[in-house]
């Protein structure tokens, strides 16, 4: 059993008309993910790669049995749609709009906690099972099936580690984005409570990056874990007070350096690379 | 977006939070009628400003003109001083202080206020603070009021003030998409009414089509990154040399981290994001350009970005601006072979991130 997500679940796309919705929908498909319906209100009747349109959450819940939803919705609907996907019933919501304003980002994750909704992002790739199931945007290719379970804050980053592990002939279990904005669904030690609990998953990678204390709170965590973790830091480099492409990479008032973070994980018996790479020459060195 | 204090000030009265009387100036002879005696206030978007001079007292209009003559114009950190702000001198008997902001562990709104105040609030003894959490979907209650005025231990006619203005502070915070709203010192008067002493704000710049007022805002951007910022371009400058350029937040930092190991210095930061519309990749190399690199290092990791298209980007551009910086290019993605071949002698191919790193530092040595 993967995390959060597997063959059973079934996906809405909410924007699924749009750019974004119909390439990611196909990649979605292709990679063998049960997309049973889309979602743009207005559009109802339609057909996307043949996965059905529906005006509303709630018809695609009613007619398809949908479970989980994929966000590709503008930042300034975002909150409706998020709102309506959770009254839908869905028990999984990955977000991959970015820029939503942090307050509705606060309503959104504070409303699904109460009705016992995941989410993960926004500003996120996605989630992916390897061999089993896509919610997210990530290449299709890099994956393999295997027991690397990796948790990171970027996207194109996490393609990068990911590639150079499958390359070093090891496979993922789950790769879970948890998004770059400051305030997300799930964070970086909830996602390690989850991995951590995964059978499937024998290591973990962690992708962090300057800003905020998640880091320092997932180095807290796995002091108590057994499965070897490794870890990666961006923005060793980055000047203080300026967002560095994610909302929230940014170091403010002393708090969220790279240092403080690599100082955290290697307290906490955790080794940390200076290049994303090498994570993979790591993984090999390690491997019994 | 952070806010200069005197907008900050508009704000609060809109709010209904009681401000000191103050007017602003460009110029010394444009100070006609401030409330004397003032503190006149260099407005710049950094702290510090007191060490730097940038405060000073004045009890005529003479020496009002005098302060803003020696303010205005001033470097405090990397800004000229443009305006200052004269504001009525308050006859302060205590000095408290009061902060929202979003904490982004507890996905919350966080509330803390102290009986301490014009200090730093991070130098607060934990136990000397009031420190808790808004639900942001139920709201500032009123049973929080009462136990931050009770800890404060303040008398109930301050009391009575405090929770109004923490009451409206809150009501700012949310209406107007605020990071941040800070009050230090929140100031007891002689006379016993309660003033915001200072008003610190800063709202989330993703709210900016809710807030439309805001986009004429000044910011602490150089021209450049105001430039690119009006084409939706992430870009940042930085103190070194070398343009860096990848696809991706988390990638364009990670490139900056490994060209610096290298011994590389990054002049500029930016994220080409999701993009692969050979328009928008010339559109950001123009900017990088203008920022003078002496090499160029792009490293595109496209998953599902066409590093074809990239490509045709990047040479139209520099073709367009008729310049030769060197470009180091890491590509790698769909098309990665006829991307290589458009860059075929303007770039200097690499296969890996290290590798493009280290080719940047010596093109540079070699250019130097």
């Amino acid at each position: 059993m993967a995390v959060l997500l597997d063959e059973k679940t079934k996906l809405i796309v909410q924007g699924i008309t749009g750019h974004q919705g119909q390439f990611n929908t196909r990649a979605m498909l292709d990679y063998g993910t049960k997309v049973v319906a889309g979602v743009t209100p207005g559009k109802a009747g339609e057909r996307v790669h043949d996965v059905p349109v529906f005006d509303s959450c709630f018809e695609g819940v009613d007619e398809t049995g949908a479970n989980a939803s994929i966000m590709f919705v503008p930042a300034p609907f975002a909150k409706d749609a998020a709102i309506e996907a959770i009254e839908a019933g869905v028990r999984l919501l990955v977000i991959i709009t970015e820029q939503i304003p942090f307050h509705d980002c606060l309503d959104v994750i504070t409303y699904a906690q109460a009705k016992g909704c995941r989410v993960i992002g926004p500003n996120s790739p996605g989630i992916i099972s390897p061999g089993k199931s896509k919610a997210g945007i990530m290449p299709n290719h890099i994956f393999r099936p295997g027991d690397v379970g990796v948790i990171s804050r970027s996207g194109t980053l996490t393609y990068e580690v990911v590639n150079a592990i499958t390359d070093a002939g090891f496979g993922e279990s789950t790769c879970l984005g948890v998004g770059g904005d400051p305030v997300i669904g799930t964070t970086m030690p909830e996602a390690l409570e989850l991995l951590a609990k995964d059978r499937e998953t024998k290591r973990i990678v962690l992708v962090g990056e300057i800003g905020g204390t998640t880091e320092e709170e997932t180095a807290q965590r796995a002091k108590k874990m057994r499965k070897p973790i490794y870890a990666y830091i961006a923005g060793r480099t980055a000047p203080p007070g300026r967002r560095m492409g994610h909302a929230g990479a940014i170091i403010s008032r002393g708090m969220g350096t790279a240092e403080s973070k690599v100082q955290a994980f290697r307290d906490a018996g955790v080794p940390v690379v200076e290049h994303p790479v090498e994570i993979a020459a790591l993984l090999s060195a390690t491997a019994s | 977006m952070k806010f200069y204090e005197y907008k900050a000030h508009e704000i609060f009265h809109k709010y209904g939070i009681p401000v000191p009387r103050g007017v602003l100036a460009s110029r010394p002879e444009d100070l006609m009628d401030p409330p004397l005696p003032c503190v006149v206030k260099a407005q710049v978007l950094v702290g510090g400003r007191g060490k730097a001079g940038g405060i000073r007292f004045a009890h005529t209009l003479e020496e009002a003109r005098e302060s803003a003559r020696a303010i205005l114009g001033m470097a405090i950190g990397p800004y000229t001083v443009r305006h200052v702000f004269a504001q009525e001198l308050l006859d302060i008997t205590q000095e408290l202080y009061l902060s929202i902001t979003i904490d982004r562990s507890a996905r919350a709104p966080l509330l803390m206020a102290c009986a301490l105040g014009g200090i730093d609030v991070e130098s607060v003894p934990e136990d000397k603070l009031f420190k808790v959490h808004i639900p942001p979907l139920v709201g500032l209650q009123p049973y929080v009021l009462r136990a931050l005025t009770k800890k404060l231990a303040l008398p109930r006619e301050i009391a009575n003030q405090v929770s109004d203005i923490t009451r409206k502070a809150y009501a700012l915070f949310r209406a107007e998409d605020a990071e941040l709203v800070e009050i230090n010192p929140l100031a007891v008067l002689k006379d016993g009414r309660v003033v915001a002493g200072d008003a610190k704000l800063i709202v989330d710049d993703n709210a900016e089509f809710r807030h439309p007022e805001y986009a004429d805002l000044p910011q602490d951007r150089t021209p450049l990154e105001e430039e690119a910022h009006d084409k939706g371009i992430t870009f940042i400058q930085l103190d070194g040399d070398i343009g860096v350029i990848a696809n991706g937040a988390g990638l364009t930092m990670a490139t900056l981290d490994v060209l610096n190991l290298k011994g590389g210095r990054g002049g500029a930061f930016l994220d080409l994001g999701g993009t692969d519309d050979p328009e928008k990749v010339k559109q950001a190399f123009e900017i990088l350009l203008k920022a003078r690199p002496s090499v160029i290092l792009l490293n595109i990791f496209g998953g599902i970005t066409k590093a074809d298209t990239v490509a045709i980007g990047v040479k139209v551009a520099l073709e367009s601006m008729h310049v030769n910086v060197p470009v180091v290019a890491r590509i790698k993605g769909m098309n990665e072979d006829r991307a290589r071949e458009i860059l075929r002698g303007i770039g200097y191919p690499a296969e890996t991130i290290e590798q493009a790193a280290e080719l940047a530092v010596r093109v540079r040595a070699r250019g130097a």
